[in-house]
């Protein structure tokens, strides 16, 4: 698969730049890539390298200096409104709000994204949203812990309350942006098995960032950026095929050789 | 809008630690210092000092909590919970003005506070000046709130802009009249407390509270017209200006 290729393309990115207020250097420096639906789809780099950049220029919530780049065909400068109610985004650093309980976390997103009316408290929301939260809990182990302030969750119970919230809306692309960060090895074999179970169920393009290669393994198609710009893309075969020694060994060994080649990080 | 507000409410009553200062604080000026300042102020001015305390306590603790609470925005930016926010497809204006409804009715509780201390330590609440002083404590509130918001738009940090916040607020303690009326004051310091936005809160207050009554002249010294259109144009130009820097500066780092 090449960048111009992918036929059905949820994500599109074209000559992004990114130059922050006062940086020596650009951000990204014309990224361009294609994201096709439904799949999961894995932007890798040594930091540095933009990722974040990209995701928050994806999701609306930088501007960038110029390019384009749109999300189910909406550009995320122009039609930003739109956009936002397309995505949903997991990010990199915990954003629950720890004075409130987990079920009053999920309760404000639902309402920020037009999911269900307001109501003050749990028993008044709409059944359907009653039902789903439960639904949704349950499979995630989160169901005893849906009304506890979020200050007594653990980690990785938090970490699954963000991904409970993010997928309510039922988004079109979802952004992982180092979900499993500081997670232990259960717990992110466990939020895996629930992503590509919620992956399959809701048809849901998923947008990962990562520096877990053995996450990126399992992608669909592999992004790498470096300085700001795209150093390759394709399947995680066809990287490793291309740069790992021996042929065909792992995804880190052919990532490193091409960072090598590249310059390594900036 | 709604959700907003609740969460900012549910916030503060369940930060005890949090409640429990910002209750004790106004109560402390109010009979502290105001029983102080009878012995001066009350003989001066013929008003007992304890209630006009009261009147400037009950604005500056609107003033200050809808202020300190829309600081708190940037609390929420470096805890990354305001992405969660920015990233919603509610605009940035409805983001803006959930927040102001919530630290409003965070500030608007407090405030009921101190009117029921006030009351019960025996400081007269005629039943027919609830509605004027009503709509005194949303002018203080909004006004507070707007002075919040454009601090926070144009410094990047909680801790720069709390520290900001003080050197703004503690002045105006002093300079607005809130526990002693402005009536009187050497003319350099009317002049100064002319740029104060707490000080046509604080007189907005009084007069609501003072109105037909023989102390107006001692504790009021601007027009009711003017301290209305000054509280209100402020808080609109503080909010429509905070509100538009603050969103700018998210999205042009």
């Amino acid at each position: 698969m090449s960048r111009r290729e992918a036929g059905d393309a949820v994500i599109e990115v074209g000559d992004l730049v990114k130059h922050y207020r006062g940086a020596p250097f650009n951000a990204l420096d014309g990224a361009s890539f294609l994201v096709p639906a439904g799949t999961l789809f894995c932007l890798l780099g040594p930091n540095g390298a933009g990722k974040t950049t990209t995701t928050s220029i994806l999701t609306t919530t930088l501007a960038p200096t110029s390019g384009r780049a749109s999300i189910a065909g909406l550009d995320v400068v122009a039609d930003q409104a739109q956009v936002r109610r397309e995505v949903g985004i997991v990010f990199q650093q915990p954003t629950l709000d720890v004075n409130l309980t987990a079920e009053e976390n999920i309760r404000l997103h639902a309402v920020l994204y037009g999911c269900y009316p307001w109501r003050p408290t749990w028993r008044l929301m709409a059944g359907a949203y009653r039902r789903q939260v439960t639904e949704l809990a349950e499979i995630l182990g989160l169901a005893g812990w849906l009304h506890r302030p979020v200050r007594t969750l653990s980690g990785g119970t938090r970490r699954k309350l963000e991904i409970v919230r993010a997928l309510l809306p039922q988004p079109r692309v979802l952004f992982l942006d180092e979900p499993t960060a500081g997670l232990d090895p259960q717990t992110r074999r466990g939020l895996w098995a629930y992503l590509r179970e919620a992956r399959a169920e809701r048809a849901v393009t998923m947008f990962l960032t990562t520096h877990y290669l053995e996450e990126a393994e399992a992608a669909d198609a592999v992004c790498v950026l470096a300085g700001g710009r795209v150093i390759e893309y394709g399947s995680p075969a066809d990287i490793k095929a291309r740069y790992s020694r021996p042929a065909h060994g792992s995804l880190e060994d052919a990532y490193l050789l091409l960072l090598d080649r590249a310059g390594g990080p900036r | 809008m709604a959700a907003i507000a609740q969460r900012d409410v549910l916030k503060l009553l369940r930060d005890r630690p949090r409640l429990a200062v910002n209750l004790a604080f106004p109560l402390f000026l109010v009979v502290g210092l105001g029983s102080l300042l009878q012995p001066t102020v009350g003989v001066v001015t013929r008003l007992n000092a304890v209630t006009i305390a009261f009147t400037g306590v009950l604005a500056a603790t609107l003033f200050q909590s809808a202020a300190a609470g829309m600081i708190s925005i940037v609390q929420d930016r470096e805890t990354d919970f305001a992405r969660v926010l920015f990233v919603s497809p509610v605009s940035r204006a409805t983001l803006i003005a959930g927040k102001v409804c919530g630290e409003c009715l965070v500030a608007l509780a407090q405030a009921g506070c101190v009117l029921g201390f006030a009351v019960a330590i025996g400081v007269p609440v005629p039943g027919a000046k609830l509605p004027a002083l009503v709509l005194a404590c949303l002018a203080a509130c909004l006004a507070g709130a707007g002075l919040g918001l454009a601090t926070v738009a144009v410094l990047p940090t909680q801790r720069s802009a709390m520290d900001v916040f003080q050197f703004l607020i503690i002045p105006q303690y002093v300079l607005a009249g809130v526990l002693v009326p402005l009536r009187g004051a050497a003319p350099w310091l009317n002049v100064v407390s002319l740029a104060m936005p707490l000080r046509y809160a604080v007189d907005l207050t009084r007069a609501a509270y003072y109105a037909g009554t023989p102390g107006y002249q001692a504790a009021v010294v601007t027009s009711p017209l003017v301290d209305s259109v000054v509280t209100g144009g402020l808080a609109a130009a503080f909010l429509a200006a905070g509100g538009l820097l603050f969103s700018y500066r998210e999205r042009t780092r």
